[in-house]
């Protein structure tokens, strides 16, 4: 139980991969058991290459006949004990809300790979754009928290889906990563190193399955077929999975520690990297591919004595509210290129006291790095 | 016959209001799991949303997972195809099975994985406040079809059938031991198997359509449950109105 180091099951060398298929090891290196989708493109390679690699490496690889039944053929799966994960698009990612909300409720850990592509509705299918970064955090009804990762390169396909499944098995709680089409196609090295670090699913028999001493806590879980005669339910329940659908206490309660078992945490699940950001005049807060170009954009410009720096973001929710605010006090100006119409900006606005740009590019293509060091010779002057 | 209070968790009332078909239906799933000497820590029991889906949670003194509206299917697929040691028994209500788990419930029956269903029928939803479903008979008074429904009920059995089940059968609870045996067969049979059970609802169904009393509503059962041996004689015009009761695909044999 708890973290522990295992082998990885590709033999550890250098590949040339697609983000797609990256995803797809990175979930078998997880020790993922049980792939339940729908095709969408541009998704579609990470169920082709489970449905494949399952078959060398066992697991159980399930296409529903939506990504209703997707997601809730997930869930029943890790509640027998599997680790489950899921790939989709934006449209079904929207269908997979109630899904996502229903594990958030019941605690159930799952890892989905949203390969984004521009909405709304059918919108663009072989192309990109980042606008699921709301629908990631606010998707289902009611509150509750998910942790939502931005991978940026083919090597982080594999890391942070390999990371999703940590985090969900630790906070049990549903994980997206947040990839983008570009990237999700993209070919370029990975490398596998010969161990990975999983996290268990930590149990004890007996102990309550959905609640906690503390008001931030992460109960051990159970599975079917354990003789511990589960109760498991989407309704709001006490400890033990009773329904209590009219006490407000037990509601209150339960709706809380979801909230606070990832936001008392934060701190130890975000993960960013800053560049030239100590004596940097305006800063570039970007995630997923965008930080590519703007990462291009600002060496160029430091080679030219510019200031500026950047934060790239590796996970996207729970979102780094302090360490953003504390860039805001000492930079100039934040400059927050998006491909949406301004999705993080939001946030960054929320917690940020300086100046604040944002950049939107909704065309179906990603933001190219001449752009970006255009709009921050502009911002300099 | 063991005591039948052991499948029950301890300290729990009914779910269910008076006169209400849901209590007799889970006395006969326990008889029948009881009739096999089934270990009820080796099932699992899932279910949707609506009166239907409390009949197992959280009345069952067992693994119980009660879903999303309409998605017990493929929560119960998911369980199954990671652990087939599971026995695995859908209960839930026709408006989330039929309605808005209906492409579920046919995709069900076209995996054929092995899995039991059992529908319980009362031809309205309950819990909403008695709204038209799809199984709700032409020309029915509902609180959403005040002039009477308009449209045809779903026969239930012949879509599971064609949709490639290996059991399907329909009983009322009026028809307790031939209930019982049915989800005894079902029970047993290797592939998707799905029982209609039908179950009165005076207090949504019955009183806006002449059936008042518990007991109307019984009444109304016992007089239009007619088995398919009955039935063969009959001519279309003795047959209307009639619910045709029996097994009707049992691919075991």
């Amino acid at each position: 139980m708890g973290l522990r180091e295992a082998k990885s099951i590709l033999p550890p060398g250098s590949y040339y991969l697609s983000g797609n298929e990256a995803a797809a090891e990175g979930a078998i290196a997880a020790r993922c058991s049980y792939y339940a989708g729908y095709p969408i493109t541009p998704s579609t390679e990470i169920a082709e290459r489970i449905s494949v690699r399952f078959k060398e490496v066992g697991g159980v690889f399930m296409q529903m006949e939506d990504e209703l039944s997707s997601i809730c053929s997930a869930v029943g799966a890790v509640w027998a004990g599997a680790k489950a994960m899921l790939a989709t698009s934006g449209p079904g990612f929207s269908l997979m809300q109630e899904g996502i909300g229903y594990a958030a409720m019941t605690e159930t850990p799952i890892v989905i790979v949203d390969v984004q592509r521009p909405g709304p509705s059918t919108g663009q299918a072989t192309t990109v754009a980042a606008g699921d970064v709301m629908q990631a955090k606010w998707g289902s009804h009611g509150d509750y928290q998910v942790i939502a990762l931005s991978p940026w390169s083919v090597q982080e396909m594999y890391e942070q889906t390999i990371n999703g499944f940590n985090f969900a098995e630790r906070y049990r709680v549903p994980v997206i990563v947040l990839s983008e089409a570009a990237l999700g196609h993209l070919r370029e090295r990975m490398d596998v190193r010969e161990k990975v670090q999983l996290f268990d699913r930590v149990k004890k028999a007996g102990a309550a399955p959905f609640g906690t001493e503390e008001d931030d806590g992460v109960p051990p879980m159970p599975s079917f077929g354990e003789g511990q005669k589960l109760l498991v339910t989407g309704s709001t329940h006490n400890d033990y999975g009773v329904r209590k659908t009219d006490d407000p206490r037990v509601h209150e309660k339960l709706t809380s520690r979801l909230h606070n078992k990832i936001m008392n945490n934060r701190e130890e699940i975000i993960e960013y990297e800053d560049y030239y950001l100590a004596d940097a005049e305006i800063a570039v807060v970007c995630y997923g591919l965008t930080s590519r170009s703007s990462l291009f954009a600002i060496q160029r410009m430091q080679q030219e004595g510019k200031k500026v720096g950047m934060l790239r973001l590796k996970t996207l929710w729970p979102f780094a509210d302090r360490l953003v605010s504390d860039i805001g006090t000492k930079v100039k100006k934040i400059f927050v290129p998006e491909m949406n119409k301004g999705q993080i900006v939001g946030e960054v606005m929320k917690y940020a006291s300086c100046d604040i740009i944002p950049y939107n590019q909704t065309n179906g293509q990603i933001i190219q790095p001449n752009v970006i060091m255009a709009e921050l010779e502009t911002l300099l002057q | 016959m063991r005591d039948l209070q052991q499948y029950l968790r301890p300290g729990l009332p009914t779910p269910f209001c008076p006169g209400c078909g849901h209590g007799i239906l889970m006395g006969l799933i326990l008889r029948a799991i009881d009739k096999l000497e089934l270990n009820i820590d080796d099932m699992l029991f899932v279910s949707g949303i609506g009166c239907g889906a409390w009949i197992p949670s959280p009345t069952f003194n067992a693994d119980t997972l009660h879903t999303l509206h309409g998605r017990a299917i493929p929560a119960a697929t998911g369980a199954k195809m990671f652990n087939p040691k599971l026995r695995v028994l859908v209960i839930s209500g026709d408006g989330d099975l039929a309605d808005i788990g209906g492409n579920h419930l046919i995709h069900g029956a076209r995996r054929n994985i092995d899995l039991t269903v059992i529908c319980a029928t009362n031809m309205v939803y309950g819990q909403t406040g008695g709204q038209v479903c799809s199984t709700t008979p032409t020309g029915a008074l509902t609180e959403t079809t005040t002039l009477g429904n308009p449209y045809r009920p779903f026969d239930l059995c012949k879509l599971v059938s064609a949709a490639g089940a290996t059991y399907v059968a329909r009983y009322s609870v009026t028809q307790p031991f031939l209930l019982i045996r049915s989800i005894n067969k079902a029970l047993q049979t290797q592939g998707f198997s799905f029982i209609e059970a039908l179950s009165p609802c005076p207090t949504q169904f019955g009183r806006r359509n002449g059936y008042d009393s518990p007991a109307d509503m019984l009444k109304f059962l016992l007089d239009r449950c007619i088995t398919k041996e009955k039935a063969k004689g009959l001519s279309p015009k003795e047959l209307a109105g009639k619910i045709v009761t029996g097994e009707f695909c049992d691919g075991r044999n």
